[in-house]
């Protein structure tokens, strides 16, 4: 997997987040299964970042152990998680939980979930400051919490802030939730498919919102979704992951509108968008594989329309399509990464 | 047109969840007061729906939509309207006389995880409605039409003796949609029936229910909130919001130029995958509670062209002249 680099380098600065060959195992009992294979992909100062794919590729995975929330039988096999230098797959828990909910901030799926249902949102705010910061007043933490509250557009927080989470709508849980990410003023965010259990209208909110404090502060953003249109929206590059491994990114608009690799191209065919009123959707044959019965060579072999002899005896490593995106596919040749090409 | 396979009038579902007689009585202004609670999840709904025609609902979380389908199954009682089933009212039909009619309808729900037994095998799964339904047939004649459903949703009849958790979330849903038609329906009612589905497996079950339609002549009521689903394959939409049916029309008109405020709200935040991050319309507020419905509109708290005509009139569907109905004062007095 030595073909992999990272393919942003902006003039020797040390990048905000750099995943080198990341490799996720579970020992299960039946076995050891690898759950990412390798990944690697970089983040700079205030870039947003999409990392898609279909559920079990490996991206929430991939998310997880950046803030090394990889708990038993998970482990980080091999590979680096570089935040601004230092590797944080290889810190001290003390070290990591300084780091975690501080600098970086996590965002999950399901917002009636993540939230407390017996505390006030304000003891839940205050909670996470005093964890980082134990010499903040009880005053200093609850303006810091108004202030948050009123940054994510929350109408009256000061009454807001003694309620509970059920008093308040799926949308405007997610904004706390989002207000409790940034509360330690974060220099990455993590969004684990932050709108997947909100409706249209409010997805269009929550999104905006997020670009919004990304562009303000200056914050990088890790979208990870199955929704490759939300991601086309709101990131700059694009990392789509199949099985394991990121078979394809590049620059957001780019990846979208001319995919290189076949799964990118056929998981893009597959929307409705893409084909006309009542016309058959292109459909992917087949599923994919489950981590334990991955095929050797490529792993997308088995559905991919273009295989070769050499797709099902060698894994192709990352390398420039026809574009410039970088795509893990025998149809492009293989050559050393040009850098200059994203 | 021709004459309808399936008629709405003026349906109406609510659901008491008052509680028991203590929850009900209050003491204010030195009586006591009974006051029953109530979600009105339907309000006047009417729609026609024609022989294999794909008529779809949309409208978010807390709409209907979903309540609206199993009523016209006949899952819940509706509190008041009509619903015909070709030319027939059925909504007052016992069970027995009934029966006829439920071999005609059925429905494929969300979640192919929960809506199959997971104690009883394929098989079982796929013969019981036939049995129910179809008491004359032998065991030879029902085996040959449970192999016939298989092949047509694209499963091996030689697994119909697994159990469902040894299929994926693909299959299983293909075996529910194998299980509505073994019955032979005119009419399928399918409640989000691809939203748990991942995108590649999605558009394989997108492609098989419009198969069958084709080679079956089936009619969907396709309830979903994936609006870019809904436009691919419907060929009628109608827009939901709090119990109320805003805006009914032909899919192309309706995607093309939304006219109520709400639609067009809507449609201006379905994600795009090109053209960048959209502009999309913001509505004020929340949605209001269905136990204390808004006066009026059910939209104009949060309609950037309320007036106060809205806030006192309910406003009823109104024919255009392209065909479609919009409930909306404002496109009736053409302030918009």
């Amino acid at each position: 997997m030595s073909s992999i680099r990272s393919y942003i380098r902006v003039n020797g600065m040390t990048s905000l987040l750099e995943v080198k060959d990341l490799v996720i195992k579970f020992a299960l009992r039946s076995g050891e299964v690898t759950a990412t294979n390798g990944v690697s992909f970089t983040l700079e100062k205030g870039e947003r970042l999409g990392l898609v794919g279909e559920s079990g590729a490996g991206k929430s995975v991939t998310g997880f152990s950046i803030i090394n929330l990889i708990s038993k039988p998970g482990y980080i096999a091999s590979g680096e998680v570089n935040f601004l230098g230092e590797n944080l797959a290889r810190v001290s828990d003390e070290r990591i939980r300084s780091i975690r909910g501080n600098r970086i901030s996590m965002i999950f799926q399901d917002p009636m979930m993540t939230l407390n249902p017996v505390l006030t949102i304000g003891t839940q705010m205050t909670e996470t400051l005093h964890q980082h910061k134990p010499k903040m007043s009880k005053d200093e933490a609850r303006n810091i919490a108004l202030d948050k509250l009123r940054k994510v557009h929350i109408p009256s927080p000061e009454k807001r802030l003694d309620q509970y989470p059920h008093e308040f709508s799926g949308g405007m849980r997610q904004r706390i939730i989002i207000a409790i990410a940034l509360l330690t003023d974060p220099e990455l965010i993590i969004a684990d498919e932050p709108t997947t259990a909100l409706d249209v209208t409010i997805q269009a909110e929550i999104m905006d919102l997020l670009m919004e404090l990304c562009e303000t502060d200056d914050m990088g953003l890790i979208l990870i979704t199955h929704d490759l249109a939300v991601v086309a929206q709101v990131t700059q590059n694009i990392a789509v992951m199949y099985a394991g491994s990121v078979v394809e990114k590049g620059p957001t608009a780019q990846v979208v509108a001319d995919p290189q690799h076949p799964y990118t191209q056929g998981l893009i065919a597959a929307l409705p968008q893409s084909s006309g009123h009542g016309e058959r959707l292109n459909q992917i044959p087949g599923m994919m594989p489950t981590l334990k019965n991955i095929p050797p060579g490529c792993s997308f072999n088995p559905r991919c329309p273009h295989v070769m002899d050499v797709c099902r005896q060698q894994s192709p490593g990352l390398r420039p399509g026809k574009n410039g995106n970088l795509a893990a596919c025998h149809l492009y040749p293989e050559e050393s990464v040009n850098p200059s090409a994203v | 047109m021709t004459d309808a396979l399936l008629s709405v009038k003026n349906l109406y579902k609510h659901f008491d969840i008052s509680g028991g007689l203590l929850d009900q009585i209050s003491f204010s202004a030195g009586r006591l007061h009974r006051q029953r609670t109530l979600v009105k999840a339907i309000n006047n709904i009417s729609f026609d729906l024609h022989v294999g025609e794909t008529f779809s609902v949309v409208g978010e979380s807390g709409c209907g939509k979903s309540t609206l389908g199993r009523t016209i199954m006949g899952l819940y009682p509706p509190n008041a309207g009509e619903i015909h089933y070709s030319g027939n009212r059925i909504d007052n039909l016992d069970h027995k006389r009934l029966l006829p009619y439920r071999k005609k309808m059925q429905m494929v729900f969300q979640d192919p995880y929960a809506s199959l037994n997971p104690r009883k095998t394929i098989r079982q799964a796929l013969e019981a409605p036939l049995r129910y339904h179809y008491p004359s047939l032998n065991n030879s004649e029902v085996k040959d039409r449970i192999d016939e459903v298989m092949i047509q949703v694209g499963s091996d009849p030689q697994w119909i003796s697994r159990m469902p958790h040894e299929f994926s979330g693909g299959q299983r849903q293909r075996i529910s949609i194998a299980r509505a038609l073994v019955v032979d329906p005119d009419f399928i009612v399918a409640d989000e029936p691809i939203s748990a589905l991942d995108v590649s497996i999605q558009a394989q079950i997108l492609n098989l229910m419009m198969d069958l339609q084709q080679q079956r002549n089936l009619a969907y009521l396709f309830v979903a909130h994936d609006l870019s689903v809904v436009e691919h394959l419907s060929d009628r939409v109608g827009v939901m919001y709090l119990g109320s049916m805003c805006e009914l029309s032909e899919t192309g008109i309706l995607f093309e130029n939304p006219r109520h405020p709400y639609t067009q709200a809507l449609m201006s935040a379905i994600p795009k995958l090109e053209g960048g991050p959209s502009k999309h319309i913001r509505l004020k507020g929340e949605v209001p509670t269905p136990i204390n419905l808004p006066s009026g509109c059910v939209f104009h708290g949060r309609c950037p062209h309320a007036n106060a005509r809205c806030t006192a009139e309910n406003p009823q569907l109104l024919s255009l002249e392209d065909g479609r109905q919009v409930a909306c004062h404002g496109v009736e007095e053409g302030r918009f």
